[in-house]
C-alpha cells in the first residue's frame, strides 16, 4: 500500500511519452498553444464517454466494453435530430433528449443480460457490443429516415456512413462562450458542459442509492447481507452508464462535426477504457479525478502525436502508437489487478 | 455425437434456408466448404486445448497467425520458394510461436478468471507491434533483401505480397475429382492428422492434467499438478497449432495481406467451434470439425441469399458478422446458466 500515492506505471509511460512528444513538437516548431487548445477540446469530446464508464465500474460490474450499445442510442438520437432538421444548440439539445429514453430502454435490456453473466461481464459485454454493431448496420441500411442529407445520394435509401453536421449543430458547444487567453482558445461552454456532467455524477454518488452502489462494488457479499436489492442496483448502474455514453457520443459528434454510423462504434470502448485506467482507477473506487486526469493525459497524446507523425513523413506511426498504448495500458491493468487479487487470496 | 446440439441445429437450418434462397448449385457450395475446411480446420483445432484447460476461448491465436506471417515475409524477403521455403516458414513460425506462446501463458497465469478478455487485448496489442515492425521497422532498422515487396517510399512493406512460389503447392497433391466435386485428399488428411495429434495430446498425461486443471484448479493443485505450468503448456500448444493453421491458410490463398490477413481469424475460429456444439468449458475434435463445416456453409451462402431476398449484398455481409460475433456472445450468456444448473 506504500505506492498508493506514487505514480504508477501507466501514468509514467504516458507522461514519458507526452514529454518526449512535447520536446519533439517544440523542435519541429509546432505551435504549443494551439495544441493545448485542441487538448482542451479533446478532453471534453471524449470525457463524457470516459465518464460513462464510472457507474458500472463503481457498482463492481467492471469496464463497460459494451459501449457500442450506448453509442448506438446516442447515434439514433443524433440522427433523429438531423432528420427533423433542428439546427444550432436546440439541435444538440434535441439529440440528447431523443437519445436519453432510447438509452434507457437499450440499457435496461443490456443490464438484464449482464445480470445473467455475473463474474464474466467484461468479456460478455465486449461481444454484446461487437454483435450489436452489425445488427445496427442492418437498421442503418434500411432505416426510414427522410432527410436527404443523411441518405445515399444515389437511390436515396440507406444511411451514409458519415453524415456532416455543418448545417445542423457542428461545433455548437465548442464555440459557445469560447474566449482567447494567452493565445489559447478556451472552449468555456464545452468545459462547462463537461463540468455539469461530472457534477451530476458526483452528486449521484453522494445520494443514498449512489452510496449503496459503491458499497455493492466494494463488497458484494456484504451488500447482500445488508439487504440491498443487488440486481436492481446493477440494472440502475448499467442504465446510467448507457445514458451517459449516449450523451457522450452526442458531444463527440458535435465536436467532430460528423455522425459516424455503421462499423465506427465497434472499437470505441477501448480508448475510453484505457483513458480511465491511465487516470489510475485500476482495481479501486473510480473518482472524477481519475476520469479527468486520465482523459486529459490520454487524449493529449492523441493531439500531439498526429502533427508530429505528419511532420516525420510516416503518418501511420501515430495511429499504431496510439493502438499500442491503448491496449498496452488495458493489459497492464488486467495483469496488475490479477496480482492484487492473488495477494488478497494469499493473505486470507 | 448422439444428438445434434441446438446451436449446431440452428446453423444447419440457417445454412439450408440460405442455400435455398441463394439459388447456388449444391456442388459449388460443397467445393467451397471443402476449401474452407482445409483452410480453417487447423486454426479451429488450436482452440480445443485451452478450452479444456479451463481458459476459455483463446483469442490470442491471432498471435500464432502473426508468427506464421513473420515466417512468410522473411521467406519472401530471402526469396525462398517451394518446399524449402515452406520448411523455413514452419521453423521460423513455430519457433516464434513457442516463445510468444510461453509469454502469453505466463501473462494469463496472472489474470485468472479474466483470460478471455486478456487474450483479446493481447491480440490487439500484438497486432499493433507487428504493424509497427513491418510498416516502420522494415527499411529503417531492418534491411530488406527483396526490394519488390517494399513500398515505393522505401519504408514499410506493401499491403499485398504475392506468394507465387508457394501458392497451392500442397493443395494439388492427390487431388481427386468426384463428378464436379474436387477433393484435395492430401490436405484433408493433413487436417485430420492435426486432429489426431490434438486428440492424442488430450489422451496423454498432459492432456489428463489439462482436463483436471480445467475442472477444478484448486483440487488439481492439491493432488500435485503444477497448474500454472500446465496452463502455459496449453497456450504454447494452441499458439503453435494456430501458426501451422495459418501457414496452411495463406498457402491456400496464395496471397499475403501483410497487415490484415490474421485479423478475423480468432473471431471466426471461435464462432466455428461454438457452432460445432462446443461450450466455453468443453470442446472436442468433433465440435471443431463439424463447426468449420457448418459455420462456413452459412458464410458461403449468406451474401448471395441477402442479395436475392433484399436486393442488397451488404445485408448478407452484416448478417455474417452478426452471426460470428453473436454466436460468441450467445455462448457466453448461456454459459452462466449451464454452470448454475450444475
Amino acid at each position: 500500500m506504500k505506492r498508493r500515492l506514487g505514480i504508477q506505471l501507466p501514468q509514467l509511460v504516458i507522461l514519458v511519452f507526452l514529454v518526449s512528444m512535447l520536446g519533439l513538437a517544440f523542435r519541429l516548431d509546432i505551435s504549443l498553444t494551439s495544441l493545448l487548445g485542441d487538448a482542451l477540446v479533446r478532453l471534453v469530446m471524449n470525457g463524457v464517454l470516459v465518464l460513462s464508464l464510472v457507474p458500472m465500474l463503481n457498482a463492481g460490474i467492471g469496464i463497460n466494453y459494451g459501449l457500442p450499445v450506448a453509442i448506438t442510442a446516442g447515434l439514433l438520437g443524433l440522427c433523429l435530430a438531423v432528420n427533423f432538421k433542428i439546427t444550432g444548440l436546440p439541435g444538440f439539445a434535441a439529440a440528447v433528449l431523443f437519445a436519453v429514453p432510447l438509452a434507457t430502454i437499450l440499457g435496461y435490456g443490456y443490464a438484464r443480460i449482464l445480470n445473467c453473466v455475473q463474474g464474466r461481464e467484461e468479456i460478455t459485454a465486449t461481444f454484446i457490443g461487437f454483435s450489436f454493431v452489425p445488427l445496427m448496420n442492418y437498421f442503418w441500411a434500411v432505416a426510414p429516415f427522410s432527410n436527404p442529407a443523411m441518405l445515399w445520394p444515389i437511390g436515396g435509401k440507406g444511411m451514409r456512413p458519415t453524415i456532416g453536421l455543418r448545417d445542423y449543430f457542428s461545433k455548437e458547444l465548442n464555440t459557445l462562450w469560447s474566449f482567447h487567453l494567452f493565445g489559447i482558445t478556451v472552449p468555456a461552454g464545452l468545459l462547462l458542459f463537461f463540468a455539469l456532467c461530472c457534477l451530476a455524477v458526483g452528486i449521484f454518488f453522494k445520494t443514498r442509492t449512489g452510496v449503496a452502489m459503491i458499497a455493492l462494488g466494494e463488497n458484494e457479499a456484504f451488500a447482500k447481507l445488508s439487504g440491498m436489492n443487488i440486481s436492481r442496483l446493477r440494472i440502475l448502474a448499467v442504465i446510467l452508464s448507457t445514458i451517459l455514453g449516449a450523451v457522450g457520443i452526442c458531444v463527440y459528434a458535435q465536436s467532430y462535426g460528423f455522425i459516424e454510423l455503421y462499423d465506427a462504434p465497434q472499437m470505441m470502448a477501448f480508448p475510453a477504457a484505457s483513458a480511465i485506467l491511465v487516470g489510475g482507477s485500476a482495481g479501486k473506487k473510480t473518482t472524477l479525478l481519475h476520469v479527468i486526469l486520465g482523459t486529459f493525459l490520454f487524449q493529449t497524446t492523441y493531439v500531439i502525436s498526429g502533427p508530429i507523425a505528419n511532420a516525420l513523413m510516416v503518418p501511420e506511426v501515430a495511429e499504431i502508437f496510439r493502438m499500442m498504448i491503448t491496449n498496452g495500458i488495458i493489459l497492464y491493468a488486467l495483469v496488475h489487478e490479477g496480482k492484487r487479487t492473488r495477494e488478497k487470496y494469499a493473505a486470507s | 455425437m448422439r444428438h445434434l446440439n441446438p446451436v449446431s441445429a440452428v446453423f444447419l437450418l440457417l445454412s439450408l434456408v440460405g442455400l435455398l434462397l441463394s439459388g447456388m448449385r449444391p456442388t459449388f457450395v460443397v467445393n467451397e466448404v471443402l476449401i474452407r475446411f482445409i483452410r480453417d480446420g487447423v486454426m479451429v483445432l488450436a482452440l480445443i486445448i485451452p478450452i479444456n484447460a479451463g481458459m476459455g476461448l483463446n483469442f490470442a491465436i491471432v498471435v500464432g497467425a502473426m508468427c506464421a506471417q513473420v515466417g512468410l515475409v522473411l521467406a519472401v524477403d530471402l526469396q525462398l520458394t517451394g518446399f524449402t521455403g515452406l520448411l523455413f516458414i514452419s521453423v521460423i513460425g513455430i519457433g516464434l510461436s513457442l516463445l510468444l506462446g510461453a509469454l502469453i501463458g505466463l501473462c494469463l497465469n496472472r489474470v485468472k478468471g479474466k483470460e478471455m478478455i486478456s487474450t483479446i487485448i493481447i491480440g490487439f496489442l500484438a497486432t499493433s507491434i507487428y504493424q509497427l515492425i513491418f510498416m516502420v521497422g522494415y527499411g529503417t532498422i531492418i534491411h530488406p533483401h527483396n526490394p519488390e515487396m517494399m513500398l515505393s517510399r522505401g519504408i514499410g512493406i506493401r499491403n499485398m505480397i504475392d506468394l507465387q512460389g508457394f501458392r497451392n503447392i500442397l493443395d494439388k497433391l492427390w487431388l481427386f475429382r468426384l463428378g464436379e466435386i474436387e477433393i484435395p485428399l492430401f490436405m484433408i488428411l493433413l487436417v485430420l492428422i492435426f486432429a489426431g495429434i490434438v486428440h492424442s495430446i488430450m489422451n496423454t498425461r498432459l492432456g489428463r492434467q489439462l482436463v483436471a486443471v480445467g475442472l477444478d484448479g484448486r483440487k488439481a493443485a492439491m493432488v500435485g499438478i503444477d497448474t500454472e505450468g500446465v496452463r502455459v503448456k496449453a497456450i504454447i500448444l494452441s499458439t503453435v497449432l494456430a501458426c501451422c493453421g495459418h501457414i496452411i491458410y495463406i498457402e491456400n490463398i496464395g496471397m499475403l495481406n501483410v497487415y490484415t490477413a490474421h485479423l478475423n481469424s480468432d473471431i471466426f475460429s471461435c464462432a466455428a467451434i461454438l457452432a460445432g456444439g462446443a461450450t466455453i468449458f468443453r470442446a472436442g475434435i468433433a465440435n471443431a470439425l463439424l463447426g468449420v463445416l457448418l459455420f462456413h456453409s452459412l458464410f458461403i451462402v449468406s451474401p448471395q441469399a441477402g442479395q436475392n431476398v433484399f436486393g442488397n449484398p451488404a445485408l448478407g455481409e452484416y448478417f455474417r458478422s452478426f452471426v460470428a460475433y453473436g454466436t460468441i456472445a450467445f455462448a457466453l450468456m448461456m454459459q452462466r446458466q449451464a454452470a448454475d444448473r450444475n
